[in-house]
């Protein structure tokens, strides 16, 4: 809760800041283009927090994002297959992914790290094999299906503004998510094993189980998110759509409040996570005159709070202690 | 005849940390050639006087001197400089170099820029005569028993010229043979005239080594026995501050039909040795044995964790295929495992959490929670283990280690198991809570429970068990009825010397 209300408070700051820099920080089109982006980069995260909830870790989203992003448009076009074939196709791509790293993770004992990787080189370059590295996009056509992404619904009463279409993904997503984190028994397990794996065994949850779960949803996500990038966007070049992705999204993931050593996470702290990450973004664009140093900043930034919270979190422990020994002498 | 030289002295020592005063002026002296045992309950602050005695934590009041010259311990490295070293509990070597470069890990003698191996090896081999250690300083200290382990340490200590060895629990994980040959090891630095803390659960050890015994309770000093006062009853009574007459108050009653049968089963770790026993309900079956024979690995085997490569395995009369805990559960079994912190709790969640992990499907309805059975649970487990907490929603990593021990058992008492495993169940748990545990496995037998636990205390086998099994080597060597259980009996069994001549 606390680390929450420290991210929430970080998001409000850097957002009055950037506001003060930038006239054009407070204007529909950007406030709609951000809150569109966080929708986004929320669902994907949400996907990378179950994993790391697990105490494991996914490196290959951004990869995921680019093969179901750039192979959906070129199944349509390339080869004129039937939207409901070309999503059921990148549905059984995302899960199977997510399956594959699951079992070398759980059953081969490979650690997730190095599998991921090799899952972040795989399938960017396969994207890159199957459209020759050449530029796929939907033209003019499928505006049905881009709705998905580009749509706006409007809010009653309020005129002058709409939400993202995309806001609709990341509701439903993140609400069964948090349901399934805190309100079942998968969840419950999934956290056990993520604060300790050993001992979740020895109290019959199937560990192995659980995390195979997690990587599935991760990359299910990933699959997800790419989908809606490519729809919001129209075009995506094999290269580097993605690109980083996943680093944005475990970077909104730890900001967010779960903990790389596991057990810890919440749902709305990752979605305010993500927001953070794309304000910050935003505010590079907008206010410096180079983007080149986006990383850097962002770097910087995830730093400063981590650190924050670390010091906050040991002045919390000295206090209480300081107030315990003086109870204790009184 | 004046007494030797005081080496150490600390006065009043207070340490606070978060949520705890562990150390409320706590005063100790040390003299020269004195064997002097730090003992007490769990939480009485043992170790965080050892830590501050060897610069590892530093004290927020009071203070030190060594050699009559008051002292500033503000690291481990000003305490080695002044002569006292700190033999931890785990073992601190580096598993993957060898014994001589683990001595001098950190003051590597160098020869032109490069470490000298040479040199190395020919002081490590003083070093390592003189705690009687004979392998070859080559050797990699990750093929060395953890009792040879423990000798390098104190060679290692010893090579920085120490002259306060503080020793914490250093027998908790050695065999007997390993344990004797330690103490032979700490009565000759004794009479090399170095000062020795010695901090034990054990009392026997106590008993047979210390030439004082300091006792703690609650961080303050609760009292000091001498050469000549020191006795099991007298040393248990000013650890708990009252008397334990009864300590096991063990009633044989009639045991149930078999709940447990296991047949020619073969464990992973010793598939040559088939196991074959009986536990019936009501019965508590002591499991005997030195460290690595093969009494971990068999109750692993029953519950699945390390699944079991032949034998047959019943529970009351139904045959299980323990393929995983979860198998074993279903089936009727609970282990309370020997790792309580890494395999019983999950230390960062509520004592509601764990008390209620295994039961959580059971009591779920279409997979989601029910917080009110859940509440309710862990209300009933806090009350009738009467586990030490102020709320369900404590994370147990705030327990006790007697109370997180409650939390495991919790947990399986949910579950109503047929048969009970536990393997060391009051490890590293202070002597009231052992008590409770007894008293626990005790009403778990008359209400029809089958029991099997493994110990390494001999008090408690003798103390408990109805049946006794003795392992050497993943063997049974010998099953003993009450009557026929003695200390001798045991150790007889457990080292196997029938085998030998």
């Amino acid at each position: 809760m606390r680390k929450i209300l420290g991210i929430s408070a970080l998001l409000f700051v850097v957002c009055v800041v950037t506001a003060s820099l930038s006239n054009s920080f407070l204007s529909a089109y950007n406030l709609e283009n951000l809150i569109r982006r966080t929708a986004l980069f929320g669902i994907i995260s949400i996907g990378v927090a179950f994993v790391i909830v697990t105490g494991g870790i996914d490196l290959s989203v951004g990869s995921v994002v680019c093969l179901v992003g750039c192979g959906v448009p070129w199944l349509l076009t390339t080869h004129g297959w039937s939207v409901p074939a070309a999503l059921a196709a990148a549905v059984v791509a995302s899960l199977g992914i997510g399956l594959f790293h699951g079992l070398m993770i759980t059953r081969l004992r490979l650690p997730p790290f190095v599998v991921t990787l090799c899952g972040l080189l795989l399938y960017r370059g396969i994207a890159r094999g199957f459209t020759r590295d050449q530029t796929v996009g939907f033209g003019s056509e499928y505006k049905g299906l881009r709705a998905m992404a580009t749509g706006e619904i409007p809010i009653p009463f309020v005129s002058g503004f709409s939400l993202p279409a995309p806001w609709i993904f990341l509701l439903v997503v993140a609400i069964v998510a948090a349901v399934f984190l805190n309100r079942t028994v998968f969840g419950r397990h999934l956290l056990a094993l993520g604060s300790n794996e050993q001992a979740a065994r020895y109290s019959g949850i199937k560990t192995g189980r659980m995390t195979v779960l997690a990587y599935v949803i991760s990359s299910g996500l990933a699959g997800l998110g790419g989908l809606l990038f490519v729809l919001d966007v129209n075009s995506a070049q094999p290269v580097d759509f993605g690109n980083f992705y996943e680093l944005y999204a475990i970077a909104a993931a730890v900001l967010g409040g779960c903990s790389l050593r596991g057990g810890e996470g919440t749902i709305v702290g990752v979605i305010v996570g993500a927001a953070l990450m794309q304000v910050l973004r935003n505010m590079i664009t907008l206010v410096t005159t180079h983007n080149n140093i986006e990383f850097a900043i962002i770097g910087a930034v995830i730093l400063a709070g981590v650190t924050a919270d670390e010091l906050v979190r040991r002045m919390a422990a000295r206090k209480r202690a300081r107030q315990e020994a003086a109870a204790n002498a009184a | 005849m004046t007494p030797p030289p005081l080496l150490l002295q600390a006065t009043g020592l207070i340490k606070s940390y978060p949520g705890v005063r562990a150390l409320k002026g706590v005063s100790l002296t040390l003299r020269r050639g004195e064997v002097l045992a730090v003992i007490g309950e769990n939480g009485a602050g043992k170790s965080t006087l050892m830590k501050i005695l060897a610069g590892v934590q530093q004290p927020d009041g009071g203070s030190i001197a060594v050699d009559g010259r008051e002292v500033r311990l503000s690291s481990v490295l000003d305490a080695q400089a002044l002569g006292i070293a700190l033999i931890h509990q785990e073992l601190n070597l580096a598993d993957n170099l060898d014994v001589a470069a683990n001595i001098f890990l950190g003051r590597e003698r160098l020869k032109r820029g490069l470490i000298d191996t040479r040199r190395h090896l020919e002081d490590a081999r003083v070093h390592l005569a003189a705690v009687g250690l004979s392998v070859d300083p080559a050797t990699s200290v990750g093929t060395l028993s953890l009792g040879q382990q423990q000798l390098v340490e104190i060679a290692k200590a010893l090579s920085v010229d120490a002259r306060v060895l503080i020793f914490d629990e250093p027998t908790s994980s050695l065999s007997s043979s390993e344990a004797a040959n330690l103490f032979r090891v700490i009565e000759e630095l004794r009479s090399r005239g170095v000062g020795i803390v010695y901090i034990s659960h054990r009392l026997g050890e106590v008993k047979a080594l210390a030439d004082r015994v300091v006792v703690l309770r609650d961080g303050e000093n609760a009292g000091e026995l001498p050469k000549s006062g020191i006795e099991h009853n007298a040393m248990v009574r000013m650890m708990v501050g009252r008397d334990l007459s009864q300590f096991y108050a063990h009633e044989p009653h009639p045991p149930g039909p078999v709940a447990l049968e296991v047949d020619g089963l073969r464990t992973a770790a010793h598939p040559e040795h088939p196991l074959s026993f009986r536990v019936h309900a009501g019965e508590i079956v002591g499991v005997a044995g030195l460290v690595g024979a093969g009494r971990t690995e068999m109750l692993e085997a029953l519950f699945g964790v390390t699944p079991p490569v032949a034998g047959v395995v019943r529970v009351a009369g139904v045959e299980v295929q323990p393929e995983s805990p979860r198998d074993a559960i279903r089936a009727g079994l609970a282990l309370v495992p020997e790792d309580r912190k890494r395999q019983g709790v999950i230390l960062q969640m509520a004592v509601r959490e764990n008390v209620s992990l295994a039961a959580l499907q059971r009591d779920s309805r279409h997979g989601f929670l029910d917080r009110v059975r859940e509440d309710g649970l862990a209300a009933a487990m806090i009350g009738s283990l009467r586990i030490k907490t102020p709320s369900a929603e404590q994370p147990v990593q705030f327990l006790s280690g007697g109370n997180q021990q409650k939390v495991v058992l919790g947990k399986w008492l949910a579950m109503k198991p047929k048969v009970l495993l536990l393997d060391e169940p009051t490890r590293g748990i202070d002597v009231g809570a052992k008590h409770e545990i007894y008293r626990l496995m005790e009403d778990l037998a008359r209400e029809g429970v089958a029991i099997l636990f493994v110990s390494s205390e001999l008090e408690e086998i003798l103390g408990l068990s109805d049946r006794t099994l003795v392992l050497h080597e993943g063997r049974i060597t010998g099953e003993l009825s009450r009557n026929a259980l003695s200390e001798e009996a045991v150790l007889h069994l457990a080292t196997d010397t029938e085998a030998l001549a």
